[in-house]
């Protein structure tokens, strides 16, 4: 059974304001949605709300799908911005649309893809599916941004994600190439690593855009 | 590009490679001249020429600038490049660093590819025993296909065996290296298509244009008239097939050929824990301990060394014993005895003679202020201490539009504002370029200045602090100004941190020499041009006549009309004011407040007439004329500001 488009941002926004904001419940305002909503109809058929007056309640048989709601809204804000490079209300506009194209698994590949991120690009927590559960309980560290890095933790290079080309030629002739081993030193005032025998500062605008793999 | 021999009665032999690997050291072994040397990369801006004989036959020498790969990004690399593109060398000897052999040999590939008659020298070799590494040559010769030598060239390891090996080069045997097969298909394809004339492999042309080189693009529309539709073509074709990893392929490939070619070459032994080198070098990179490291390195070097013993116990010793006790009295004697002409004993020795002020400011207040200053800064640059304060500034410099790299000109800047321009070519982008020059012009003193007014205000107590703190506020408020209204883009930094080293004294006076050369017959002219200018302006009364003109800007300021000149002679040389301040000082013209604001304004005021010219030279008529203007306007405006705060609130009265 899926829910309707508009049932899943009624569920989202529920989260939010009771999860999230501490609330108890949402007034119908803050859904922006008529008590004779039909999407709000359904949810109450499938018990996963309560509505009594102008307050709407999330029940506990509606926290799950709304949990996962939220999760998947965020985690399509995040492919727009970090995948995509879609920024600002661009971005956001097209994550509502694409969130609901986030089913049957689809989610689970995605969250992977960007190496189960904990927040969206507007710092809220994106809650955590099955899929991050597991790869921590691996202890996986998946690819991260250097950035992501203690001082004298070792890595083998992954990738490298500038889009300026003279940028990556610079860093792959001083041998910042994937395959590469290097060991961060100091990340603080800039990231000094060493790639063999030389050793080398970086600002954290590029040290945002090469990607380790934790060893 | 083969029987270049035939062609030549003098040899090219061109020289190299990364940044700091020591071309300039074997530039000087080979020619016997010098070329700064230092442990610093991108030290070598220009390329240096000299001349040697080797096996009977004359060759010259020509040291380029650094580069980490034949497609150029900064202005050195495009330097040195263009070498290769235009001169037709006789043999180019790439010099790398043995501790990185894996991490340079891929520029070799790249120069063999080029075609180019390339021979390989594996320096550094007793850095990289000491961490334990050993680098099998005579294996990596036979690899590769062309001459390899090991050397140490900072201990002159390997100079014959160098020699040797270009008295016997063999120009007409060339290595191969392939890529693989789809890679080179895609190379023939565009390499094919090419018909002109060219000095390099058309395989590495073609490589570069898949890199989308704009240089090599109008290189080959040049050669081949125009007729370039073909080769865009496919050219574009290819880019957008492996538009998504182009670059990053063709450094894998070239890491894979090097892997195999490193492979039995190099051993590497286990190393012990941290040397002393490497503590001591992360302590100059943790802002906790850099910060007071910084500040012993300028108390020391700068403030004890160059203010206390150059600009205070030689310059006592030279001025103060020399010249106004022995050489002055004696040359004006002479004078009063055979220049009865009284326009010709004016412009010798008068108040502003060629030898009672030219010389004498030259000889005896200047150049032992600048010669300290260098060989501070020789000594610090040879150990490789700059790259770390970059890394330790960068934060702060990128707040005024800058970056960690700029360190050195700003640096520099306090020696000479004149060569610290010319260096600023070394930064990434024209905006760092323009606000690096700014910066220099307005809010950095240069050594000579900075000497005497050290000595100057270190008189009177309070002055010294007020002078400091204006200069930085000036210069951070119009860095974090031109941080904003600057445009154009901002640039990243990235730097390669050299191995901490001792300087070795050899190096470091001879670098210092070389730089007090230049630096004296920069400004030893100016000297007595300012002097005799001087000298004809008085006798013309055009001096009166400015002295008069700037009078009521000397009032604005709080300041006697008697400053004016100084002002003037700062135009000529910035130290020159500076001097000139000194003496209204020793006569008692000048109170606390009036000697502040006079040394701020005059600090600030427009560089001297070399920095100018330079600063035309390196960034256009239109900038550097805006820039003089905005200076100018600056200087007095601060100093106006800064006469009536001190009035105002009474400090130094």
């Amino acid at each position: 059974m899926t829910l309707s488009e508009k049932a899943e941002e009624i569920l989202e926004a529920l989260w939010i304001a009771i999860v999230e904001d501490g609330d108890n419940a949402a007034h119908l305002t803050t859904l922006a949605v008529a008590a004779d909503d039909e999407a709000l109809q359904e949810l109450d058929r499938l018990a996963y709300v309560e509505v009594k007056g102008e307050r709407v309640y999330l029940r506990q048989e509606g926290r799950a799908d709304a949990r996962m709601a939220v999760r998947r809204h965020r985690l399509a804000e995040r492919l727009m911005m970090d995948i995509l490079d879609l920024k600002g209300i661009t971005g956001d506009e097209r994550a509502c649309e694409f969130e609901h194209l986030l089913r049957l698994g689809v989610d689970t590949k995605l969250c992977t893809l960007l190496n189960h991120p904990t927040t969206c690009p507007h710092g809220k927590p994106i809650p955590p599916g099955e899929c991050c559960e597991a790869a921590r309980a691996r202890g996986e560290t998946g690819v991260v941004a250097l950035t992501e890095l203690k001082a004298g933790e070792c890595g083998e290079i992954a990738y490298l994600s500038t889009t300026d080309s003279k940028k990556m030629q610079k860093l792959m002739s001083m041998g910042v190439l994937p395959g590469n081993n290097l060991r961060l030193s100091r990340t603080y005032p800039t990231f000094i690593f060493k790639v063999g025998n030389s050793e080398f500062a970086v600002d954290d605008e590029l040290a945002r855009e090469i990607f380790v793999r934790k060893i | 590009m083969s029987s270049s021999t035939t062609h030549h009665e003098v040899r090219k032999i061109v020289l190299v490679g990364n940044p700091n690997v020591g071309k300039s050291v074997l530039f000087n072994a080979l020619t016997g001249a010098y070329t700064t040397v230092s442990n610093y990369p991108g030290t070598s801006v220009e390329v240096s020429r000299g001349h040697c004989d080797i096996g009977g036959h004359r060759c010259e020498v020509l040291d380029t600038p650094g580069m980490y790969a034949l497609l150029p990004i900064t202005e050195e690399e495009r330097v040195a490049r263009k070498i290769l593109l235009e001169e037709d060398p006789f043999v180019v000897v790439h010099v790398l660093d043995g501790r990185n052999i894996e991490r340079m040999l891929p520029m070799t590939l790249q120069l063999i590819e080029a075609g180019l008659p390339v021979m390989l020298v594996v320096n550094i070799l007793d850095e990289a025993e000491r961490i334990g590494m050993s680098i099998d040559v005579t294996l990596l010769q036979e690899k590769l296909g062309i001459p390899v030598i090991g050397a140490a060239m900072a201990r002159k390891r390997g100079l014959s065996e160098i020699r040797a090996a270009i008295d016997g080069f063999d120009s007409d045997h060339r290595a191969r290296f392939g890529y693989s097969s789809d890679l080179e298909r895609d190379i023939l394809k565009v390499a094919l298509l090419m018909h002109g004339e060219y000095l390099l492999d058309r395989r590495a042309l073609a490589l570069l244009l898949l890199q989308k080189d704009e240089e090599i693009q109008e290189r080959v529309r040049m050669r081949e008239s125009g007729e370039t539709g073909a080769i865009d073509k496919a050219v574009n074709e290819i880019v957008f097939e492996r538009r998504v990893d182009l670059h990053l392929r063709i450094s894998l490939e070239r890491k894979r050929i090097c892997k195999g070619l490193l492979d039995g070459v190099v051993t590497q032994r286990e190393g012990e824990g941290p040397t002393l080198a490497e503590r001591l070098s992360a302590w100059t990179m943790n802002p906790w301990t850099g910060f007071p490291l910084l500040l012993v390195v300028l108390y020391f070097g700068l403030f004890k060394f160059v203010g206390g013993f150059g600009a205070g116990t030689i310059v006592d010793l030279l001025e103060g014993s020399l010249f106004e006790e022995i050489i002055n009295p004696w040359v004006i004697g002479l004078a009063d005895r055979f220049l009865t002409w009284s326009w010709l004993h004016e412009l010798m020795v008068g108040e502003y003679g060629i030898f009672t002020l030219g010389v004498r400011y030259a000889v005896a207040i200047v150049l032992p202020i600048v010669g300290t200053f260098f060989i501070a800064f020789s000594v610090i640059e040879d150990t490789g201490y700059f790259p770390r304060l970059a890394m330790l500034v960068d934060r702060i410099f990128k707040k005024i539009g800058l970056n960690g790299r700029a360190v050195i000109p700003m640096v520099l800047g306090f020696g000479c504002d004149t060569m610290a321009t010319i260096v600023t070519r070394t930064l990434e982008t024209v905006r760092e370029r323009v606000i690096a020059t700014v910066l220099l012009a307005l809010a950095i003193p240069c050594s000579a200045q900075l000497g005497v007014i050290l000595g100057l205000l270190s008189e009177v107590p309070g002055a010294l602090v007020v002078w400091s703190l204006s200069l930085s506020l000036v210069f951070l408020v119009i860095g974090f100004l031109a941080a904003r209204l600057v445009p154009g883009e901002r640039a990243m930094f990235y730097m390669e941190i050299p191995p901490l080293r001792l300087p070795q004294v050899r190096n470091v006076l001879v670098k210092t020499l070389t730089r007090m050369q230049w630096y004296f017959l920069e400004i030893f002219p100016l000297f007595i041009i300012a002097s005799v200018l001087l000298w004809a302006g008085k006798l013309t009364g055009a001096l009166d006549w400015l002295v008069k003109a700037m009078t009521p800007a000397m009032y604005a300021l709080g300041l006697p009309a008697d400053v004016a000149p100084a002002f003037i002679f700062g135009f000529f040389r910035r130290d020159f004011g500076a001097a000139g301040l000194y003496d209204l000082q020793t006569s008692g013209l000048l109170n606390p407040v009036q000697l502040t604001v006079a040394a701020v304004t005059l600090t600030l005021f427009v560089p001297c007439v070399a920095q100018f010219l330079v600063m035309q030279k390196e960034r256009g008529w239109k900038v550097s004329i805006g820039i003089f203007v905005f200076v100018t306007l600056l200087a007095f405006s601060s100093g106006w500001v800064l006469n009536q705060l001190l009035l105002l609130t009474g400090v130094l009265s």
